[in-house]
């Protein structure tokens, strides 16, 4: 390269007014949108603290391993743990490989024809359904329809049919995130779109697959309206730590529900059982998602590009 | 007079209302390196992408007329994936899969159903060596694909496409992205990978296309302006005024 033979302007490194006010901007944008992030953050520890405060005095060994007593207004809440349990799994094990496959067919097979366009279509509707709604198809579909009655299984199928947009649309979100060039490279060399898929699409975007369906483990969780309506109980109590836990055509009990049913029908219970009910339903869903996000952050440490 | 090895005839090809080639033939033949230049939106890649098919994967492409390898017709090929073998294509930019520098290149055998550790070594070793590029990254096999400099990417790209073992190469401005000195090393590359195949070069680059191309084809808005020996259209005296301009900037 030869010097060029004009010589640049001279560059004015001063501190003008100019950047003196860019540099104000830059500060007053920076502080503007750390004061918004900082807002998310405040209130989740104010509603936390306040909630495991409160809860304290009713924390013993025996609430969590123990069950309902005195119509709810004393003893534990075993029974309504292991009854949220299952349902977060039952109904996440029918949703996510049906929502997580229909998303490969969407976003990998489908063209854009008249069907897909149905599908995607009612993917988005579904999910904007109020929970209540499902609840009632699930009373419809599930409880009467397919006679399984109010039962744990009617109401997973319930919470699942009320997840599986939002994981279908996540994941689809998570699978248009690996770039197209490599799936192109992959047909260019004669690989089938199946092995495209599992070679590199699908380790690639796995990540991003779990961080959707580990959201819906809180609302699985947490949804009281359609699970009330499709199988459970206020009262259904296990064996307390036994092995003998639910049958799946069976009621059970749920956090959800037993808090609503505490604060609102049982009368005499002492304040704090009530948050401690919030707090141990928060803790179920923090363990269930801590492995998921564990799992997640292993399978990030391999993503290759 | 030699079998073509590949035969395009009236080659059209539409983007839902949009025809972007009409109607195109020519011939290419064995061991031949033929070179393609024309400006952007010409129709050269989506040329390249009916050959081996992979045009079908663009959502409302359609293409008409036949292409033959061989004599025989890509449409009617039975096993696809069969002919993107014999076809080998390497992109504009570079592009390294999310896999480790031996799975990249073992990534073809392994999709065709080879999976011998010892044939896949040998392989893997062949076509780095044939793509310059063994010499660099012997030692770290293992590290990932995607973590190598833009000009060991492309030759990673041409190692994977030589890696099934490619009847044609088509190479799609193989060196926008890539420094001088790596460009010559891979010309030096095609020049003798000329030998056992047949090379389609979509190059802009006039010395390129002289340094390589026996053969060069101008093709401008779907059609082929001319189509003659490389040192024609880069001469004084193209058949075709256009040719002419266009080589020499002066139109566009």
């Amino acid at each position: 390269m030869s010097t060029p033979a004009v010589t640049p302007p001279t560059v004015q490194f001063a501190e003008t007014d100019f950047v003196r006010k860019k540099y104000r901007q830059e500060l007053g944008a920076k502080c503007f949108f750390g004061a918004m992030a900082a807002a998310m953050v405040i209130p989740l520890f104010i509603i936390l603290g306040d909630i495991f405060v409160r809860a304290f005095p009713s924390f013993s060994w025996e609430f969590f391993t123990a069950n309902p007593r005195h119509a709810g207004t004393a003893g534990g809440i075993w029974s309504a743990i292991v009854g949220t349990l299952y349902l977060i799994a039952i109904s996440l094990l029918i949703s996510a490989p049906i929502g997580i496959f229909a998303a490969v067919y969407l976003n990998e097979y489908a063209k854009e024809n008249w069907f897909t366009r149905i599908v995607n279509l009612a993917v988005v509707n579904l999910a904007g359904v109020p929970s209540i709604v499902h609840g009632l198809f699930g009373v419809g579909a599930f409880v009467y329809a397919m006679h399984l009655g109010k039962s744990i299984l009617a109401a997973s199928l319930t919470l699942a049919i009320m997840t599986l947009p939002v994981i279908i649309a996540s994941t689809k979100e998570a699978l248009a995130s690996v770039p197209r060039q490599f799936r192109e490279a992959c047909w260019n060399v004669g690989a089938t779109r199946w092995q495209t898929i599992r070679r590199i699409v699908l380790p690639n975007s796995i990540s991003g697959i779990l961080t959707g369906v580990i959201l819906q483990v809180s609302r699985a969780a947490g949804e009281t309206a359609p699970v009330m309506l499709t199988g459970v109980a206020t009262f259904k109590l296990i064996k307390e730590n036994g092995l003998f836990l639910y049958n799946l055509n069976e009621q059970c009990m749920a956090l959800s529900m037993h808090l609503y049913y505490v604060k609102t029908q049982a009368s005499g219970a002492p304040e704090s059982l009530g948050y401690a009910i919030a707090a141990t339903l928060l803790a179920v869903v923090l363990l269930v998602n801590a492995s998921a996000i564990i799992l997640r952050s292993w399978l990030r440490g391999r993503k290759k590009w | 007079m030699v079998k073509p090895k590949i035969q395009v005839e009236n080659l059209r090809l539409s983007y839902g209302p949009k025809e972007v080639i009409h109607g195109i033939s020519f011939e290419i033949e064995p061991n031949e390196i033929l070179g393609i230049i024309g400006p952007a939106q010409s129709g050269k890649t989506s040329l390249l992408r009916c050959i081996n098919r992979t045009i079908e994967f663009t959502a409302g492409a359609k293409p008409s007329g036949t292409i033959r390898v061989d004599s025989e017709d890509v449409a009617q090929m039975k096993n696809v994936y069969e002919l993107r073998r014999r076809v080998g294509m390497v992109a504009p930019l570079p592009v390294g899969l999310p896999l480790s520098i031996y799975d990249n290149v073992a990534f073809a055998p392994r999709a065709a159903g080879m999976n011998k550790r010892g044939d896949l070594d040998t392989l893997v070793e062949k076509c780095l060596t044939q793509a310059a590029l063994w010499d660099e990254v012997k030692d770290r096999l293992d590290s990932l694909g995607t973590k190598l400099s833009g000009g060991q990417q492309q030759r990673l790209t041409i190692a994977r496409a030589l890696s099934h073992s490619p009847e044609i190469l088509c190479l799609d401005e193989f060196s926008i992205a890539i420094d001088p000195v790596t460009t010559m090393r891979i010309e030096d590359v095609l020049k003798v990978l000329q030998k056992e195949m047949t090379i389609i070069l979509v190059t802009n680059l006039v010395q390129q296309a002289r340094r390589l191309a026996a053969r060069t084809m101008f093709l401008w808005n779907g059609e082929i302006i001319e189509l003659g020996p490389t040192d024609q259209l880069f001469g004084d005296k193209p058949k075709d005024r256009r040719t002419y301009e266009y080589v020499n900037g002066i139109f566009g």
